[in-house]
């Protein structure tokens, strides 16, 4: 009976890795198929001209450009609030503290929410503040999905930090401030995961920059201009009736399905040579 | 401080020497470590170099040290025994001022060094760790290399020079006896190395930031005794400079080299004297019992 049992859940668990693979392997083989054909030097080099969406010359550069524009202004953004976040709550207040709790409830609350609701909680405060779609727009929107990612990600690593590694640094005469340099330098492999994993998110993300971000056919020059991401393009393409478009959104959706593959796997070696580097 | 820097790097050279004895002759060395037993230093309580005055410990409501008096000698070694819980390692921290770090904590009483009082406001409490180096039960090595992790304290505390810090750095490995296996790889993460090696790190890393006091909590419980041997002897030339104070679980590592012995038992000091006085004619009934071995 027991050996039956065992072979059971051994089938199940057999069965699911290959759903999961198999998916993956068909969603690659989908935006292959379509992508690839339409795929040309011109998609990655060239923005938009005239009648591009109805089936002429150009390319996404725009939104190639406008993606990385916004992803990286957004990581900055949220690495400038979540870096001071992680830090208070891991240094500066005691273990077992009512306020880092509250800090990590609501870091997980966010996390759980749809970036839709982020899209329109931004455009909402452009709305306010009379901005119109935009770049800057789009980064705040953008940051404040990413935020909560970078928080708990980093959070995580920061906790396993032990107390005998400030007592260390303190027994030596060290600062608060050397205190904090010591920590950061501790958990700065789980800081570039973090940081993948963010960039991942956020340079998927169609719903936050729909109304923040906007969409344009050239490449911003200011933060107040509004921007192209890919996510869009593909949204945008794929409802056209024009064979040829659809077939350009499975080229910018192969090209995005690159860039975050190219990121997961970076951070996947990042997070296993930090898993190697401790004893 | 020049003479001082002068004087530990005597001291370092001299123990680096010891330290090729060990590995060359075997038995030369340990006739060395018992004439280096017999240079117990004549204590001279008149002037102790830390001095604590009814001092109680409270954690987390929990009463840890109760009612501690203590004077600490200068320039010899105190060893601090007794079973474990007692509140050694409590004391120590109290020390360096390490204690208020964790949560809840009440201190009351003093503690004097060099007759100040660290719990004074005006006192920098930079400077009181920075006169004390604590070897934690622990050893804990920074997040970066082997060189860095010696070169910290210096540099925080000002030294930006390159040539002197590898000085430094070369001369503290060789006094902690870990130069020879770590020259090779200076610049590799420092918690690569085994435990051992690693307490022998911290050791030179506690060093290099020129303390007054040494706080070893268990400084050598990880070290085979050959290297276990090589500390001790390095301690007892370095009490020629400094003042120190190790706990330890070894009654025989206490008996070979404690000149003032502290037992403790339960967050009370029980007795203090002279190790001779300690181990020889203790004047507590518990005290007696636990250097029969009787309890630990
Ligand atoms: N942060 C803390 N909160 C509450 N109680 C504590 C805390 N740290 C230590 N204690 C308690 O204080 C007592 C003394 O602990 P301490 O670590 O000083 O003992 P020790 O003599 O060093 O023991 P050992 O020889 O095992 O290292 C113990 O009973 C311990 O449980
Ligand atoms: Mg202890």
């Amino acid at each position: 009976m027991r050996k039956f049992e065992e072979r059971f859940f051994k089938v199940l668990m057999i069965l699911a890795t290959i759903i999961i693979l198999g998916s993956l392997f068909m969603i690659l083989v989908a935006v292959v198929k379509r992508g690839l054909p339409a795929m040309s030097w011109d998609m990655v080099t060239k923005i938009p001209s005239g009648g591009f969406y109805l089936g002429k010359e150009g390319g996404l550069l725009n939104a190639i450009v406008g993606s990385l524009y916004l992803v990286l202004g957004s990581t900055v953004l949220g690495l400038i609030i979540a870096i001071p976040v992680v830090i208070y709550i891991n240094v500066y207040l005691p273990k077992k503290s009512f306020l880092a709790d509250i800090t990590r409830l609501s870091a997980d609350v966010l996390f759980g929410i749809p970036s839709i609701v982020y899209g329109a909680f931004g455009f909402s405060l452009m709305v306010y503040f009379g901005l119109k779609t935009s770049l800057f727009g789009g980064i705040i929107a953008v940051a404040l999905l990413i935020t909560p990612i970078l928080i708990r990600s980093m959070d995580e690593v920061a906790r396993l930090v032990p107390k005998d590694l400030k007592d260390a640094a303190l027994s030596l005469g060290a600062t608060r401030y050397e205190i904090i340099r010591v920590v950061l330098k501790q958990i700065s492999p789980g800081i570039t995961t973090a940081i993948l994993l963010s960039i991942g998110r956020a340079i998927g993300d169609a719903a936050s920059v729909l109304f923040t971000a906007g969409y344009t056919d050239s490449i911003p020059t200011s933060l107040s201009q509004p921007v192209a991401t890919l996510p869009l393009a593909i949204f945008f393409q794929l409802s056209s009736p024009i064979q040829e478009v659809q077939d350009r959104a499975y080229a910018a959706a192969l090209i995005l399905t690159l860039i975050v593959l190219a990121l997961s796997l970076a951070a996947r070696f990042y997070s296993s040579k930090f898993s190697k580097n401790k004893i | 401080m020049n003479t001082r820097l002068l004087k530990s790097e005597n001291i370092i050279a001299s123990s680096m020497n010891n330290g090729k004895d060990v590995f060359l002759l075997e038995e030369g060395a340990e006739a060395q470590v018992r004439t280096l037993l017999l240079q117990k230093t004549k204590l001279d309580l008149t002037a102790p170099h830390i001095s604590v005055k009814n001092l109680n410990v409270h954690l987390q409501k929990k009463h840890v040290l109760k009612d501690v008096n203590l004077d600490i000698p200068n320039k010899a070694i105190t060893c601090i025994i007794g079973p474990s819980g007692c509140g050694k390692t409590t004391l120590l921290k109290t020390f360096n001022r390490l204690l208020e770090q964790s949560v809840d904590v009440k201190i009351d009483g003093h503690v004097f060094v060099d007759g100040e009082d660290i719990h004074d406001k005006n006192v920098e409490i930079i400077n009181i760790r920075k006169k004390m180096g604590l070897l934690s039960q622990r050893p804990c090595p920074l997040p970066m290399s082997i060189f860095d992790n010696i070169a910290y304290g210096p540099r925080i505390h000002g030294n930006r020079n390159m040539k002197e810090l590898s000085r430094l750095v070369e001369n503290y490995l060789k006094a902690a006896g870990l130069w020879d296996e770590v020259k090779d790889r200076l610049h590799s993460p420092a918690n690569r190395l085994s435990i051992g090696q690693q307490q022998r790190l911290c050791l030179a890393r506690g060093l290099a930031v020129e303390p007054e006091i040494i706080l070893g909590d268990e400084a050598t419980s990880a070290l085979d005794p050959i290297s276990s041997k090589k500390i001790e002897e390095l301690f007892v030339e370095l009490k020629r400079d400094y003042s120190i104070i190790l706990v330890t679980h070894t009654l025989r590592q206490a008996r070979r080299i404690a000149d003032y012995v502290v037992f403790m038992y339960l967050g009370e000091v029980i007795e203090a004297g002279s190790a001779d006085e300690i181990f020889n004619n203790p004047q507590k009934e518990l005290t007696r019992e636990y250097i029969s071995g009787a309890f630990s």
